[in-house]
């Protein structure tokens, strides 16, 4: 038996897993249309690479990546894309983000896949490449691409973590996926092993699944896996965050502002590592994904849904009830409330949970923070909410951040304890972007007093060339002038000026500068007459306005070429 | 007596002595105030302050000559650090002046008759183009100052505000009712 470390805090919420995982996973029905957002993951939103109009096959790339963090977003099922425009998206700002589109033709047709049987014949940079063409990103939550965490310079990550903890209340898609998919999950962590290099591969799942453990187990037997384990662990939120995990498995402690993988240590989510298979093997992008439609619904089960199906559509298959409320992406803990029930399913949307007054009976109105420091029992990460939320309550940005707000995970515990019932994660959030946001408007600033300076530099360098070039003609002036006092002939030449203009031979230079724009204009004069216009006969009035407003516009800017040539000379 | 005299004058010297070096050998260049206000300026280079720019507003204000409520592009945000780092009270903006929402300006591409006139506006260099060539503007780099807008004779740049999305969004402050006290 492993002996298992334990993380700080922690609380026992009601699980509610029961509702939803007694039945299979359930193919959801093919939806009418599919909304896809081309922003479901951290990094550059996917640029759209199809027109509307088209028609597309299932598995295409609808969205290529763009930049260095981005993944790609394909299209669900084959079918007419209908539109690309700004769509109300999953997101708790309600605000419309890009969307594709796309009317199921209900054929389902495959475009060309390009699978593999042995994927050990490929190079890591190509099986990242494939996974990033694929479209894989973390489904635990966090949507970070992939390939991104994939990188390991030899030996450097021991361990690869496996999180099918799935901690919080409602939630049971990882569940239902280790018991109907084990075999698949472990083959995709093989390939998530080789690519970091990694010695072993730990496998957590909380004591409260245990048809997915023993399912695990079995299939790391048959499969002849070789350092891989399942390990239970103890049932208590968050311990399926991924510091919490790391904590419990292998005891190591990843302190603030350190990444786990300096220790030796990367955490994927099991669905990451079923992806991770599909796309290699298969050569299936993430195309669909477990969501779990539970809370005031007649028949809370699990579906295979595809990317962008309508959440309405979806719970529709699960049997709504009446005076449902609202929705909930996520877990009740940590999830966001649904803008609109249209939105479409995206790669982060692991449940849906129907909100009715009895299962989520409002808030309670807030009291005053009594400082029981219940909250600093039970968080997890060992900060002090209470202090926390005082600074972010009066803006005191610069205090949080000393008081570690980023460490935070916003995994909602403190509140949940809190007797006053103080909605402290919505402060801690509010702090945070405003953080983020003075830190982008700060960059900018510091960008701006750069190119500002860098700017008043150049003029003052222009200006001091020019002076001393002046005065360099001055100075050759002179002593020509000194030099024909001195012997009349023969006539000095004067540099080109004097064949341009005629010039005085002794001219200053403030003078030549003037009989040179002088030139131009008589120059420029002289074309416009020579050119004059053609076809001027027989105009439909149309025309003839349009050449009035033409003429108007060229007579404002000759006025302005003028008077700007004026300031010229008088410099 | 009169050696206790020698004594503490010739420390008075040697103290002196001290100081001075250290004035020379420790001197800053510039006023280090001026550099701290400027620091929390926006660097929009708009002049909307009457000031030529965020550090003459900076120095204004180091001088004590200027208010701390001029900057309509730092909005409230940038009277209440410049009260902070002075530690004056804060003071809401005055009579005309009013916060104004972040824009970027744009050039109207089939009416740029490339003059370059507002190349020699941008405070921060941040349009491109050149003689009788369409110019446009590096949106990343704007800092919506709308010092282009007046110069341009065709009248062919427009402030676009920028609008919430997704990206830029911030989590609102929770607004939560107490509880009357029963
Ligand atoms: S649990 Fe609530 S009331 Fe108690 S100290 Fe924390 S924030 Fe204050
Ligand atoms: S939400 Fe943040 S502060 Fe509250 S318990 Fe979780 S980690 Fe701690
Ligand atoms: S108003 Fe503000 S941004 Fe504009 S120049 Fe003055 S200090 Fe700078
Ligand atoms: S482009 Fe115009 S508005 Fe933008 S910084 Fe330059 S002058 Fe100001």
């Amino acid at each position: 038996m492993r002996s298992l470390f334990k993380f700080h805090g922690g609380i026992h919420p009601a699980t509610n897993k029961a509702q939803s995982n007694h039945k299979p996973i359930a193919q959801a029905a093919l939806p009418s249309r599919l909304v896809i957002p081309l922003h479901q993951h951290v990094g550059n939103s996917a640029k759209p690479i199809v027109k509307a109009g088209q028609h597309v096959l299932k598995g295409q790339i609808i969205g290529a990546p763009e930049g260095h963090v981005s993944s790609a977003v394909h299209a669900p099922t084959s079918g007419l894309i209908a539109a690309i425009d700004m769509q109300p998206v999953a997101h708790p700002s309600g605000i419309p983000d890009l969307c594709i589109t796309l009317i199921p033709d209900g054929h389902d047709e495959w475009s060309a896949r390009e699978p593999c049987a042995d994927w050990k014949a490929l190079s890591h940079t190509d099986l990242r490449h494939r996974l990033r063409d694929a479209g894989v990103v973390g489904l635990g939550g966090a949507v970070f691409p992939s390939d991104m965490k994939l990188y390991s310079h030899k030996h450097q990550i021991k361990t690869l973590v496996l999180n099918g903890a799935e901690c919080e209340p409602y939630i049971t898609c990882d569940d239902l996926l280790m018991r109907e998919r084990a075999a698949e999950i472990l083959q995709g962590a093989e390939i998530m092993r080789a690519l970091l290099y990694a010695e072993e591969v730990l496998i957590g799942i909380e004591d409260n699944k245990p048809e997915a453990i023993a399912a695990m187990r079995s299939a790391v037997l048959e499969g002849r896996h070789e350092r891989m384990e399942v390990i239970s662990v103890p049932t208590v939120y968050p311990g399926g965050g991924a510091k919490q995990l790391i904590r419990v498995l292998t005891g190591i402690e990843v302190a603030a502002g350190v990444r786990s993988t300096n220790l030796g240590v990367q955490c994927f989510n099991v669905g990451t590592a079923y992806s991770t298979w599909r796309a290699i093997r298969h050569g299936e992008a993430l195309i669909s994904r477990i969501v779990t439609v539970t809370g005031h619904v007649g028949q809370p089960q699990n579906f295979e849904a595809l990317i962008g199906t309508p959440m309405d559509e979806l719970v529709a298959q699960a049997g709504p009830l009446p005076d449902t409320r609202g929705y909930i992406m996520g877990g009740p803990m940590m999830g966001i409330r649904l803008p609109s029930a249209e939105v479409g399913v995206i790669k982060a949307t692991n449940c849906l949970i129907a909100m009715s007054d009895s299962l989520f009976p409002p808030a309670l109105p807030a009291l005053p923070c009594i400082r029981c420091t219940r909250c600093v029992d039970v968080c997890p990460a060992e900060l002090q909410p209470q202090e926390l939320f005082w600074f972010a309550q009066s803006k005191n940005l610069l205090k949080a951040q000393e008081y570690h707000l980023f460490d935070c995970i916003e995994c909602g515990a403190c509140s949940y304890v809190c007797p006053s019932n103080i909605p402290l994660v919505e402060y801690y959030r509010f702090a945070k972007s405003e953080i983020w946001a003075q830190e982008t408007s700060k960059k900018a600033a510091d960008a701006a007093r750069e190119r500002h300076e860098y700017r008043e530099l150049r003029i003052e360098r222009e200006k001091q060339e020019k002076a001393d070039k002046l005065a360099a003609k001055e100075k050759a002036a002179l002593e020509a002038k000194a030099l024909k006092s001195a012997a009349p002939l023969p006539p000095a030449v004067e540099g080109a000026n004097v064949s341009l203009c005629d010039a005085p031979v002794d001219a200053d230079p403030e003078n030549t500068m003037q009989l040179k724009i002088q030139a131009a204009i008589d120059h420029a004069k002289q074309q416009a007459a020579v050119s004059k216009p053609e076809n001027t006969e027989h105009l439909t009035p149309q025309q003839q306005a349009e050449i009035a407003t033409i003429e108007a516009r060229r007579a404002r800017i000759r006025e302005l070429a003028l008077s700007s040539a004026d300031e010229h000379t008088k410099e | 007596m009169f050696s206790a005299l020698l004594v503490m004058a010739a420390i008075a010297i040697a103290l002196g002595a001290v100081l001075g070096f250290a004035a020379i050998k420790f001197h800053v260049e510039g006023n280090p105030l001026v550099e701290k206000i400027d620091a929390v300026l926006p660097q929009t280079q708009c002049g909307q302050c009457g000031y030529p720019g965020c550090k003459p507003y900076a120095t204004a204000i180091a001088e004590g000559v200027a208010d701390i409520n001029l900057c309509p592009p730092g909005g409230e945000e940038g009277i209440h650090k410049l009260a902070d780092l002075l530690g004056v009270d804060f003071k809401p903006f005055g009579g005309d002046t009013a916060p104004k929402p972040k824009a970027v300006a744009f050039i109207d591409e089939n009416n740029c008759i490339g003059c370059t006139l507002c190349i020699q506006a941008c405070p921060v260099d941040a349009i491109v183009g050149a003689a009788k060539q369409m110019h446009t503007i590096i949106a990343a780099e704007c800092t919506g100052c709308e010092l282009c807008v007046a110069p341009c004779p065709v009248d062919c740049i427009d402030m676009v505000a920028i609008e919430e999305n997704i990206s830029n969004w911030k989590w609102k402050y929770p607004v939560y009712p107490l509880r009357p006290a029963a």
